[in-house]
């Protein structure tokens, strides 16, 4: 896992709409990455489905939260699609994972990243960060309350 | 801003929706459109001790589940709340709104006061209450049934 103060990886990916979305577009705001496993995976939509819950109250907070996974953007647009999801999905999926392995949370034997939050500062750097105990286990909406409080 | 950090879940009060005896027991976040939560439900009810039902409805994942526990917090204003409940979740297959106000006058509600029950601003905060205590709690999926304020891991429930 990345360290805490470290400067944040620079990375440029396409997200769910086909545009290229840089780190470097945030700067000057927070933002916490949501690295995960695989689109449309049972654990990954019920994650989604409770942050869209509390969409409302991340938004209060300033931060804007990004999902990262090795899917496709054409697959992110179905995904976030067939469960309606207001989140950017971004696509690690050339070179595969590289941006989930620069962060630490590429788990090699599985071929995906782990459930990871990463909360970047405004200056860039790696303010927070939380990995789950396994992939089968997602970090609860309140994880990422605990973060931003 | 509502408090979205982690807390224990609230001690169980007054005004929360229980059944069955005694001062022991479980309670459990669930959402009235999930089928887990409706496979779990009938073993739950059948377990001694109490039993409290908080709200832990998820529309971007059923979208047609606000209704839902809006209709079955509106049933307990007039008491009815775990027969809306049992029935929710034993007919999933029917739900639209003519399926509720048939359920409303099965179970001999006022049908002018459900329907503005199930619309009105304090039932939408009631439930609300629940689902914001649910997210505190580090509720990630229904149903989740806690023991003693401890979340029971899905691998090691009975039910």
């Amino acid at each position: 896992m990345i360290a805490v103060g470290a400067q944040a990886p620079d990375f440029t990916l396409r997200n769910q709409e086909g545009e290229k979305v840089s780190l470097s577009d945030f700067r000057g705001r927070k933002l916490m990455l949501v690295f995960y496993p695989a689109d449309f995976s049972p654990v990954c939509g019920d994650q989604f489905s409770i942050y869209q819950e509390v969409k409302p109250q991340i938004d209060e907070t300033g931060v804007e939260l990004v999902g990262i996974s090795v899917d496709s953007a054409f697959a992110h647009r179905a995904f976030q699609e067939k469960l309606g999801f207001e989140f950017t999905l971004l696509a690690d999926f050339e070179p595969k994972g590289e941006v989930s392995r620069a962060y630490g949370s590429y788990i090699d034997r599985v071929g995906t990243a782990n459930r990871t939050l990463v909360l970047i500062d405004e200056e860039g750097k790696v303010a927070w960060t939380h990995e789950a105990a396994n992939p089968g286990e997602f970090p609860g909406a309140n994880i990422i309350f605990d973060a931003l409080s | 801003m509502a408090d979205l950090s982690s807390a224990p879940i609230p001690a169980v009060g007054s005004d929360d929706h229980a059944v069955g005896e005694g001062e022991e027991g479980l309670v459990v976040y669930a959402d009235l459109a999930c089928p887990h939560c409706a496979g779990s439900w009938q073993r739950l009810r059948q377990r001694p001790g109490r039993l409290v039902f908080r709200h832990f409805p998820v529309a971007s994942k059923y979208p047609r589940t606000p209704a839902l526990h809006a209709a079955a917090e509106a049933a307990g204003r007039q008491g009815r709340f775990f027969e809306m409940v049992d029935s929710l979740y034993a007919d999933r297959g029917r739900v639209d709104d003519p399926h509720l106000w048939e359920r409303a006058v099965r179970f001999g509600l006022d049908l002018d006061r459900f329907q503005a029950d199930r619309r009105s601003p304090e039932v939408e905060e009631r439930i609300k209450r629940d689902f914001q205590s649910g997210i505190r709690a580090g509720v990630a999926g229904t149903p989740a049934v806690f023991d003693a304020c401890t979340l029971v891991p899905v691998r090691e429930r009975e039910f």
